[in-house]
C-alpha cells in the first residue's frame, strides 16, 4: 500500500474518533451543566474541556468567559478554531476524499453523507432541538461509519492503518479526560455532587452502566479509574486499546518497526500487570502524562515507519 | 438551420426505436419522474461524483447534471459508427509512430511537414523511442456528433488524457436503479465491464519481459476536475492511485513508496499532462511530476499511457488530415466524416475566415474544454469583434468550421421537455488488440440552442444506450 495512502486512512479514522470523542466530552457538559451547582463551578466545568484540548489561548483569543453558550460554540463549529467537531469531521473526509479508492463505497458515501448534513449550517440551525441532540447525532454518525468498517472493509493492511488510528487517539482521549476530571475532583473529597460528576466521567466514555455490572457498587473514584485503565475488555480503557495497538502493528510490521512494536508491547504489559494501587502511589497525574507521551510517541513512530517516505536511495 | 431530431423525425414522428420509450413516459405519472430525477440528483451527490471548476475557489465541488432521457443508438448505427472509430484511431497510433520515426508521411508530402514539426504538441525527446507494441494513444475519446441529415462528424480525436468514462458507467447505473422496468422493454448492451477492458490492455503494454506488471494510475491530485474519474478507474480496476510525490525513479526504473518500501511500477495510466510529467525535460516547475520519468520511459522500463508526445495527432491543426493518414496508412476511405476545416495561417481562408465569422465556429489551435472557442452564430457583435483581433494578431493559433448543425434529443429542463443539442464520446482502447465498449458519454448543452456541450461550460449528460440487434 503506498506510504500516502496509509497516513490519510491513519489521518481520517483519528479525525472521526476525535470527533466522536468530542461530541461525548460536550454532551456530558452539557448534561451535568442542568444539574444545580453554583456559575463558578459550571464554568470549571466548560473551561475543563479547552484544557482538555489545550485551547484555553485559541478560544480566549475570540470569546470571554468559558460558559456554556461560549465553549459549545466554539467547540460545535467556530470557524477558527481547528479541534471543532466540525472540523474534525471536515479533516476526516478530506483524508477519506483523498483515498476513496482505499474504502468501501459505502464507507466514503457514510462519511460524506454526514459531511453533508453538517456544512454550510450555523450553530443555531446545527443545535435547533438543543446541543444534545446534535451531539447523538454524531455519536451516531461516528458509529455508523466505524460500523460501515468493520462491516465492509477487506481485513487487510489499509484496516489495520484504520484502526491503529482509532485506537491510538482513543487511547489518548480516555487519558486525557480522567486527568483533567481527576485534577478537577480530588479524589479524596466526598461530595454529593462528585456522585454526579464521575458519574458523568463514566458516561462520557459510556462506562455507566459497565461500571454498575461489573462492580455491584456505589462509584468510588479508585474504581473508577481502574475501569477505566487496566480493565482489559472495555473498549475505552488503556488496556483494551493498547492490546489492539499491539495486534495491528505486529500485522503491519512485517519485519521493519521492530522497535515501534517492542515500545507497544512494553506499555501493553505494563498495563495488563499493573496495579491500580501502584498507580495511585506513583500519582495519577503523572502516571497518565507519562502515558500520553508515550502513546504520542508511537504515533510518531508508526510516522515515520510506515506513512513518510521511505525505502527511497539518498 | 435544420437540425437532427434523436426522438423524432422530420415529421415529427417518434422514430422506431425511441417508441417504447415514449410509450413508457406517457405511461408514467410525472411525479415519479420528479421524484426519480431528484433522488438521481441526491445520490450523486452523496456518491460524490462532482468535477472541480476551475477559476473558482479551490475545492468547488459541483455536480453535472444528469438527464432521465436516454440516447438511444439502433445497432446498424452503432457497427457503422464503432467501425469509423477503429479506422480512426488505427491510422492515428500508425501516424504517431510514424511521426516519431521515418516520418514517411511527411516524406510523401502527403501533410505538410512544418505544421508538425514546428507544432508545440510535437515532442523532438520522443524522436526515435520504441514504445510497446508500437501503441501511443491507448486510451482514445472521439468526439463525434450528428448533422443535419443524420450523419456523425467526428470532432475532435482525444488522444491525449480523455475524461468522461466514469460518468458512462455512473450514468448507467443510475438509470437501472431509478427505471429498471425500461431495462425489461429495451435490449440494451452493458458498458460496466469498460475497466476490465482497459487494465487488460495496460497489462497488454508492459514492457517485454514482465510477466505479471504492477499497473499504477497517475493523477495530479485531488483538485483535479476529473480527480472523481481518476479515484473510480484506480478502484474498479484495483490498482493504485498515485501522485507524482508517490513515485520516484532509480536505476531508471520507477517505484513507488509503500508501507513494505519501495515497489516497481510497470505501467503508468498517467492522466496528467506531457508538460507536467517530469520536471527534469519539460516543466522544471511542475510538483506533479516524477523526475526522471522520461529516462526509465525511454530506457524501455516503464510503459506511460497514453504516450508521450500524442498531442501532435490531436492537435486542431493536424485534424484536417486524418482522413489523408487513413489513405495513407490503411489504404481504405475514411468511414467517419472530418468537418470541413479553415486553417487560419493560411491567408486565404484567413481571408475567408474573417469575412465569415458571424457564421462559424472558431476554435483555437491548442485549446481544450469549450474554452476560448467563438460559436458565430450565438455570438454578440462584441464577441466577434474581440474574436477578429485574436485572429489577427495570431492567425496560426485558430481554426475555423462552419457551424454544424448537431442533433438534438428531447431532455427534462425547468419548462418541461425540450430538445436540446448533444454529442457523443466513445472510448478506443487500444492494445494488443483493439476493443470498444457499445456506447459512450453524451454530453447535453443545457442552454436553449447551445452548441457548446462541455461540462465545464454548463453541459449535462445522458445514458447512451446502444442496442442489441434485433
Amino acid at each position: 500500500m503506498l506510504s500516502r495512502t496509509a497516513d490519510h486512512l491513519f489521518w481520517m479514522s483519528r479525525y472521526v474518533e476525535r470527533a466522536e470523542n468530542l461530541a461525548r466530552l460536550l454532551d456530558v457538559a452539557w448534561q451535568m451543566s442542568l444539574v444545580p451547582q453554583s456559575p463558578e463551578a459550571a464554568n470549571q466545568n466548560w473551561n475543563g474541556i479547552l484544557v482538555l484540548n489545550s485551547l484555553e489561548d485559541a478560544f480566549a483569543r475570540k470569546y470571554g468567559e468559558a460558559n456554556a453558550n461560549n465553549v459549545l460554540r466554539f467547540m460545535v463549529n467556530e470557524p477558527d478554531n481547528p479541534a471543532s467537531l466540525s472540523s474534525c469531521l471536515r479533516m476526516g473526509r478530506e483524508n477519506a476524499s483523498a483515498v476513496r479508492g482505499a474504502i468501501t463505497a459505502e464507507m466514503w458515501e457514510t462519511l460524506n453523507a454526514a459531511w453533508l448534513e453538517l456544512t454550510g449550517q450555523s450553530y443555531e440551525q446545527l443545535t435547533t432541538n438543543g446541543p444534545g441532540e446534535f451531539f447523538e447525532w454524531v455519536k451516531l454518525r461516528a458509529s455508523l461509519i466505524r460500523g460501515v468498517t468493520l462491516g465492509t472493509m477487506l481485513q487487510d493492511e489499509a484496516f489495520d492503518f484504520i484502526r491503529l488510528g482509532t485506537l491510538l487517539e482513543r487511547a489518548d482521549n480516555t487519558a486525557r479526560i480522567l486527568d483533567v476530571k481527576y485534577h478537577v475532583l480530588k479524589p479524596e473529597a466526598e461530595e454529593a455532587s462528585d456522585f454526579y460528576q464521575w458519574g458523568a466521567l463514566l458516561r462520557s466514555v459510556s462506562a455507566f452502566e459497565v461500571y454498575r455490572k461489573i462492580y455491584r457498587d456505589v462509584i468510588n473514584p479508585k474504581r473508577v479509574a481502574e475501569l477505566l485503565i487496566l480493565h482489559p475488555d472495555m473498549p475505552r480503557s488503556l488496556l483494551f486499546c493498547l492490546k489492539g495497538v499491539v495486534k495491528n502493528l505486529e500485522s503491519l510490521s512485517n519485519g521493519h518497526a521492530r522497535e515501534t512494536l517492542r515500545r507497544a508491547g512494553q506499555l501493553h504489559s505494563e498495563l495488563r500487570y499493573g496495579r491500580i494501587e501502584d498507580i495511585l502511589e506513583h500519582g495519577m497525574h503523572e502516571y497518565l502524562n507519562d502515558f500520553m507521551d508515550r502513546i504520542s510517541d508511537l504515533g510518531d513512530r508508526v510516522s515515520s515507519d510506515f506513512l513518510v517516505s521511505f525505502g527511497e536511495a539518498a | 438551420m435544420n437540425f437532427y431530431n434523436e426522438m423524432h423525425d422530420a415529421d415529427g414522428r417518434v422514430r422506431s426505436h425511441y417508441r417504447s420509450y415514449e410509450d413508457w413516459l406517457n405511461a408514467t405519472a410525472p411525479e415519479r419522474i420528479a421524484s426519480k430525477r431528484a433522488e438521481a440528483d441526491l445520490a450523486f451527490r452523496r456518491v460524490g461524483i462532482t468535477f472541480a471548476v476551475y477559476g473558482e475557489e479551490a475545492g468547488t465541488e459541483r455536480l453535472i447534471p444528469f438527464d432521465i432521457i436516454p440516447r438511444i443508438i439502433p445497432a446498424t448505427e452503432w457497427e457503422s459508427l464503432a467501425a469509423g472509430l477503429r479506422q480512426r484511431v488505427r491510422a492515428l497510433n500508425l501516424f504517431l509512430w510514424d511521426v516519431y520515426h521515418g516520418q514517411e508521411i511527411l516524406r510523401a508530402k502527403r501533410i505538410p511537414a512544418e505544421p508538425v514539426l514546428k507544432n508545440s504538441q510535437y515532442r523532438p525527446e520522443m524522436q526515435g523511442v520504441d514504445v510497446p507494441g508500437r501503441i501511443y494513444a491507448h486510451i482514445a475519446g472521439v468526439d463525434v456528433v450528428r448533422a443535419e441529415a443524420g450523419e456523425f462528424y467526428v470532432l475532435e480525436d482525444n488522444l491525449r488524457v480523455p475524461s468522461g468514462v466514469s460518468y458512462m458507467i455512473e450514468d448507467r447505473k443510475m438509470m437501472m436503479r431509478l427505471f429498471p422496468e425500461l431495462f425489461a422493454r429495451y435490449q440494451v448492451r452493458p458498458v460496466q465491464h469498460y475497466p476490465d477492458l482497459l487494465l487488460e490492455n495496460l497489462r497488454a503494454v508492459a514492457p517485454a519481459g514482465i510477466e505479471n506488471p504492477t499497473c499504477a494510475l497517475l493523477t495530479p491530485g485531488v483538485y483535479n476536475s476529473a480527480y472523481f474519474e481518476h479515484t473510480f478507474l484506480a478502484q474498479q480496476m484495483g490498482i493504485e492511485l498515485v501522485e507524482g510525490r508517490d513515485l520516484f525513479v532509480r536505476d531508471e526504473t520507477v517505484f513507488m513508496r509503500t508501507t513494505q518500501g519501495p515497489r516497481r511500477v510497470d505501467v503508468i495510466y498517467r492522466r496528467l499532462d506531457d508538460d507536467f510529467l517530469d520536471p527534469e525535460v519539460f516543466r522544471a516547475d511542475s510538483m506533479l511530476g516524477v523526475p526522471g520519468l522520461l529516462r526509465a520511459y525511454k530506457a524501455g522500463r516503464v510503459t506511460l499511457a497514453n504516450a508521450i508526445g500524442t498531442g501532435i495527432a490531436d492537435d486542431k491543426s493536424i485534424y484536417p488530415y486524418v482522413p489523408e493518414m487513413i489513405r495513407f496508412y490503411l489504404g481504405e476511405e475514411p468511414i467517419l466524416n472530418n468537418v470541413p476545416t479553415y486553417m487560419c495561417r493560411e491567408p486565404k481562408d484567413l481571408a475567408y475566415v474573417l469575412a465569415h465569422l458571424a457564421e462559424l465556429v472558431v476554435k483555437e489551435v491548442h485549446g481544450a474544454g469549450g474554452y476560448g472557442m467563438l460559436v458565430g452564430p450565438a455570438a454578440s457583435k462584441a464577441e466577434i469583434g474581440h474574436f477578429r483581433a485574436l485572429l489577427t494578431a495570431n492567425p496560426a493559433g485558430y481554426i475555423a468550421q462552419p457551424t454544424l448543425a448537431l442533433s438534438s434529443c428531447p431532455t427534462f429542463v425547468d419548462k418541461g421537455i425540450a430538445p436540446r443539442h448533444l454529442d457523443l464520446r466513445p472510448f478506443v482502447l487500444s492494445g494488443r488488440e483493439t476493443h470498444m465498449v457499445p456506447g459512450g458519454l453524451t454530453r447535453v448543452a443545457l442552454t436553449e440552442s447551445s452548441l457548446v456541450v462541455n461540462s465545464s461550460q454548463g453541459g449535462g449528460t445522458k445514458d447512451t444506450w446502444v442496442l442489441e440487434e434485433e
